[in-house]
């Protein structure tokens, strides 16, 4: 090709009155767009290659450095919009798929964003968190549907619960897809938290095993890593199914990143493109699902629940009924902004549902068969905030996953460009010294912030509806009101409009 | 309460006084300072003359020093040692009784017997502040300096007095400059230096004859002066000692612990031979850390404590108008060098250890090297090829750089 | 006392301390009127052979070999523990550079010696390349 139709999206714009060529920019940047000229002492820009990570930003000493969306365009059409034509371009040239990472970024609804909180006035009070006791722990699992006494001794069978400090977890997230140290932290954070973090598909590591009590390990289609040590080394286990960024595809770790310790922790050759197939090919009903939840339980002795994840699609309510049967513990529900390493963007932009609507009709369902206590319900896809997990809660969650939410407090920068795995903040990335970018220390620590803030404006958000436990929330659709929705949205989400 | 006499109010001397009182605090210590003041830092004299020092600002330690450490301070010369009634015998006949004693007695001028010398009105030294102070008022910006002898002190004079009198000129027989310190490449560096900044070398050529202020060269020509110095070098100061029956060579022979032949009798400083642990040889190294490192042992060891310094070696850095050479062990083995027009960097390997090192130019990171020939790292533990290039911890194991980066050392 | 300790393990080469460290030390009150179109002179060193990289600066030795030889009494080591030097005193003989085992003394701008006072002399009053490490590879604190 001779001609580079894309002209570069952005352009680093060097304040040369504050640069003092310290070169730091150069030096952290794996995309190679700073260089310095030594016969003029100036730092020069090659942005054809910028991301817009933004950690020559961050780290400049005198701030001489903005990242900006370059102004040149092409002529203005609400039609053909510049991402529609330049992925043309990409195709035309490449004849490839297009590849993305992260979340879908289009500006579809946030139905978080079109929820509202209740909060208690004159009739009922409300509670200050900073002076009574305020419940956030949860147990996620099957629940008996009645309790049983005897005397005073509660006598019911309880199988298997994970217990959680509040009601968050790190989502799935394979080492391979993210840096050891990236996971470090994560299994850090999560175990001084009372928390669990999720080991995705690509096994566990073995120097992670510590952390066991407070990690997932996922079972996939691929079956990376997957031993009966690995089973048992996890607080639960969790069959993939489907994700929320890719739903319907399996996944494909490119063998450049199958160094020696991965393809161990895998356990598959060094250098081998590692291929998770779309689906399990032992799996084609819930009735081989169940085969699948109990062959574990079986292996794991029944101490560990059972996690089934999948993909917030169409009939979603229908699939979480048919699991709700399988004799998995918990259901986890990723909805379409989910994020990925990788995925094609075509699959990540128009495949799958909203995580609110896809939750507010799994709940409905599940209570109007009246198995909602088979299992617990967690649901993830770009959970922003605190509030988003109240409002969740509300709806009928039991727990939320976060992810994107996690990397952004180790670093992450949203430039979406996982795929290449250049990561600059050693997050995205298997090239040493890239990840040693990413001092778990500071990155547990972030973690750790990062939860503990939003347990706080947790307990703030429940003391203000007068709710002094997390139990007390759940399904409390009461609490909730939707603005600018349609009748249909108010209708699937089983709230009201605010005002009624 | 024990006795300690020192003899010499050197560099040597107030180390032996900290060495002391690391360990007794209570006995008596008396310092005879034979130049009639304490410790002052004599490398500084020339950069006296230069401005780059004053006189006002060389004493070794402030007054409030021998204050504190309760160090009596005697302003005579020693003239005599009775080691069995143990007791020094100062100038006006007093007999000061020791248990302990330390001759930190240094070294003084060699002055060669010139035929005509006693015609020279303006003649100097150029060892003690005395010696600076004179020269420095005598020194006019129309004087022409003749300075006899190319070695460390004639050369620092040299420097000192550039740019203040009409001329300088260093003569000496040896055919460079630094000749026992420095080769001939490498002195080439340093005198070069100093040529650019104006001084004139008359090389494998001495003065043999004094007429006035003429001095008439072995070559035959004459140079004409208005202030001669005379840094022909130094002799260590061993007469005290040798007097007794000491055991002395070029200097007082000590043993790692400080001591002399003689019981209770230690010596310290540039008046000692000791041991070069990069030559593995008795010798002289009249140089100021030395100096420090022995006067400490033997203050230590004077007041019953059982310090060994075994480490001690030559270690010289050299420096004119911002040109430096530094060099520390021997110049032996095999050398690796190289050499750019900037400077130099030779390294000495012997038997897989390194034995010695010179650095001219850049000499960033130089004390790396010094410290593996003081500790006989052993070459195969560390990764020669960068330490060639660049003395780094990074050439260290990493069990090395762990200690010396995570811990205190 | 606290020193400087050094993980390379998350030492990134990104030489930040070296800027962070003449900026300190300046005097100035901006880091572009400090530094810009100056060659720096700081008091720690970033090592970078490729592979290892860690930043080096004066390790406060219990004992300091640099004291001992300083020809001119500039050198010294307080009661805190912390070796400074006095510059006023400094002729920049540099055998301090000829001593130090760990290559921790450099030559400063003018040629007198300099090597790193923990920023107690400077208005920081902590280590400026410890708080503007992004890794974490460098710490203040006490061991023992």
């Amino acid at each position: 090709m001779g001609i580079d139709f894309i002209y570069p999206e952005f352009e680093v714009k060097r304040d040369r009155e504050r640069c003092i060529a310290c070169r730091v920019c150069e030096r952290q940047c794996a995309n190679c767009v700073h260089s310095y000229d030594e016969e003029s002492g100036l730092m020069l820009s090659d942005e054809s290659q910028c991301v817009d990570c933004h950690r020559c930003v961050s780290l400049c000493p005198t701030r001489a450095l903005k990242i900006v969306k370059s102004d040149c365009a092409l002529r203005e059409n609400a039609n053909w919009t510049t991402d529609a034509i330049n992925e043309i371009y990409k195709q035309a040239s490449s004849g490839g798929v297009l590849l993305s990472s992260m979340g879908n970024p289009k500006p579809m609804p946030v139905y978080w964003d079109r929820i509202l909180i209740n909060a208690s006035q004159v009739t009922n009070p409300s509670i200050d968190p900073l002076r009574e006791p305020m419940e956030t722990r949860v147990f996620l699992g099957k629940k008996p549907d009645r309790i049983k006494r005897e005397g005073d001794e509660l006598c019911c069978e309880l199988t298997p619960q994970l217990e959680l400090s509040m009601p968050v977890m790190f989502s799935a997230m394979s080492y391979g897809s993210i840096s050891y140290n990236a996971h470090k932290s994560l299994a850090i954070a999560a175990s001084k938290l009372g928390i669990l973090y999720n080991t995705g598909e690509g096994g566990l590591h073995e120097d992670f095993y510590a952390y066991g009590a407070n990690t997932i390990v996922q079972v996939a289609s691929g079956r990376f890593g997957v031993h009966e040590k690995y089973l048992e080394a996890g607080a639960a286990v969790e069959i993939k199914m489907g994700q929320g960024a890719k739903p319907g595809i399996g996944g494909h770790l490119p063998g450049t990143k199958i160094g020696s310790d991965i393809s161990r922790t895998r356990m598959i050759p060094e250098g081998s493109d590692a291929i998770s197939p779309a689906p399990h090919h032992d799996i084609y009903s819930i009735e081989d699902l169940r085969q699948l939840v109990y062959s574990i339980k079986e292996t794991t002795g029944y101490r560990k629940p059972v996690i089934v994840k999948v993909a917030a699609v169409h009939n979603i309510a229908a699939i979480a009924s048919g699991i709700a049967r399988s004799g998995a513990d918990i259901i986890a529900i990723d909805g379409f902004r989910g994020g990925t390493g990788a995925a094609p963007t075509r699959i990540r932009d128009n495949v799958g549902i909203p995580i609110e609507l896809a939750l507010a009709s799994v709940d409905t369902r599940l209570r109007e068969e009246g198995i909602r206590n088979n299992v617990s319900l967690v649901v993830g896809g770009s959970i922003h905030s605190s509030a988003d997990v109240i409002k969740a809660i509300a709806l009928g969650a039991d727990a939320c996953y976060i992810a994107t939410a996690a990397l952004l407090a180790l670093g992450c920068h949203l430039c979406r460009t996982c795929q290449t795995g250049n990561c600059n903040w050693g997050i995205a990335t298997q090239r040493p010294e890239l990840v040693k970018r990413l001092n778990p220390d500071i990155g547990s620590e972030r973690l750790i912030n990062l939860m503990t803030a939003w347990n706080h404006e947790i307990k703030e958000l429940m003391g203000g509806m007068g709710i002094n436990s997390i139990e007390a929330l759940r399904g409390n659709r009461l609490m909730l009101r939707g603005v600018g929705l349609n009748g249909k949205e108010l209708e699937i989400l089983g709230i009201s409009h605010a005002g009624e | 309460m024990k006795q300690y006499v020192i003899i010499g109010g050197g560099v040597a001397a107030v180390s032996c006084v900290d060495g002391i009182r690391s360990r007794d605090p209570e006995g008596k210590i008396t310092m005879i300072c034979g130049e009639g003041r304490t410790a002052y830092c004599r490398p500084l004299i020339s950069y006296c003359l230069k401005g780059k020092s004053d006189f006002g600002k060389i004493d070794y330690r402030p007054e409030s020093y021998y204050i504190q450490n309760r160090c009596k301070l005697v302003y005579q010369k020693a003239v005599k040692i009775d080691p069995i009634k143990q007791t020094v015998t100062l100038e006006d006949g007093e007999a000061l009784p020791y248990d302990a004693l330390c001759a930190a007695t240094g070294s003084d001028p060699i002055v060669p017997p010139f035929e005509g010398i006693d015609t020279v009105s303006a003649k100097y030294g150029f060892l003690t502040e005395a010696d600076a102070r004179a020269l420095d008022g005598a020194v006019k910006p129309d004087s022409r300096v003749l300075i006899i002898g190319a070695g460390l002190i004639g050369l620092k004079c040299a420097e000192g007095l550039c740019g203040r009198a009409r001329s300088v000129t260093v003569c000496d027989l040896a055919p460079r400059v630094l000749s026992s310190i420095l080769d001939d490449t490498c002195a080439g560096f340093m005198q070069k230096k100093l040529e650019e900044h104006g001084v004139t070398f008359l090389l494998s050529d001495t003065a043999v004859r004094f007429d006035s202020d003429n001095a008439i060269m072995q070559s035959g020509r004459t140079v004409s002066f208005d202030i001669l110095v005379l840094a022909v070098g130094v002799r260590a100061n061993v007469s005290l000692i040798k007097d007794i029956g000491g055991e002395c060579g070029r200097g007082i022979i000590v043993d790692d612990g400080m001591r002399t032949s003689i019981e209770n009798i230690y010596a310290a400083g540039d008046c000692t031979e000791g041991f070069d642990a990069s030559l593995g040889e008795r010798r002289v190294i009249a140089i100021l850390p030395n100096a420090n490192m022995q006067g400490r042992t033997a203050g230590v060891n004077m007041a019953g404590g059982s310090e060994l310094l075994t480490n001690l070696m030559p270690m010289n850095a050299i420096g004119f108008f911002g040109l430096h050479a530094l060099s520390a062990g021997s110049p032996s083995g095999q050398a690796h060098e190289r050499k750019t027009d900037a400077g130099i960097k030779r390294l000495y390997i012997r038997d897989g250890y390194l034995s010695g090192f010179i650095l001219i130019g850049d000499i960033t990171g130089a004390g790396i090297y010094t410290a593996m020939i003081r500790e006989k790292t052993p070459l195969s533990s560390v990764d020669n090829e960068l330490l060639l290039t660049l003395p780094s911890l990074a050439a260290f194991s990493e069990q090395r750089r762990r200690k010396v980066l995570r811990e205190v050392v | 006392m606290k020193r400087v300790f050094v993980d390379e393990q998350w030492c990134l080469g990104c030489h930040l301390c070296e800027y962070n460290c003449a900026y300190a030390n300046s005097g100035a009150d901006s880091m572009v009127k400090a530094l810009k179109d100056r060659q720096i002179f700081p008091r720690v060193r970033v090592e970078d052979t490729g592979k290892i990289t860690f930043a080096l600066s004066c390790r406060h030795c219990s004992d300091p070999i640099c004291v001992k030889g300083c020809i001119s009494g500039a050198l010294s080591k307080g009661t805190d523990g912390a070796v400074r030097i006095d510059r006023d005193k400094c002729v920049g003989c540099f055998t301090c550079i000829l001593l130090c085992p760990y290559g921790a003394v450099m030559a400063g701008e003018g040629g007198a010696a300099i090597k790193c006072e923990l920023c107690l002399e400077n208005a920081c009053g902590a280590p400026a390349c410890v708080a503007g490490c992004p890794n974490r590879a460098l710490v203040y604190e006490e061991r023992g």
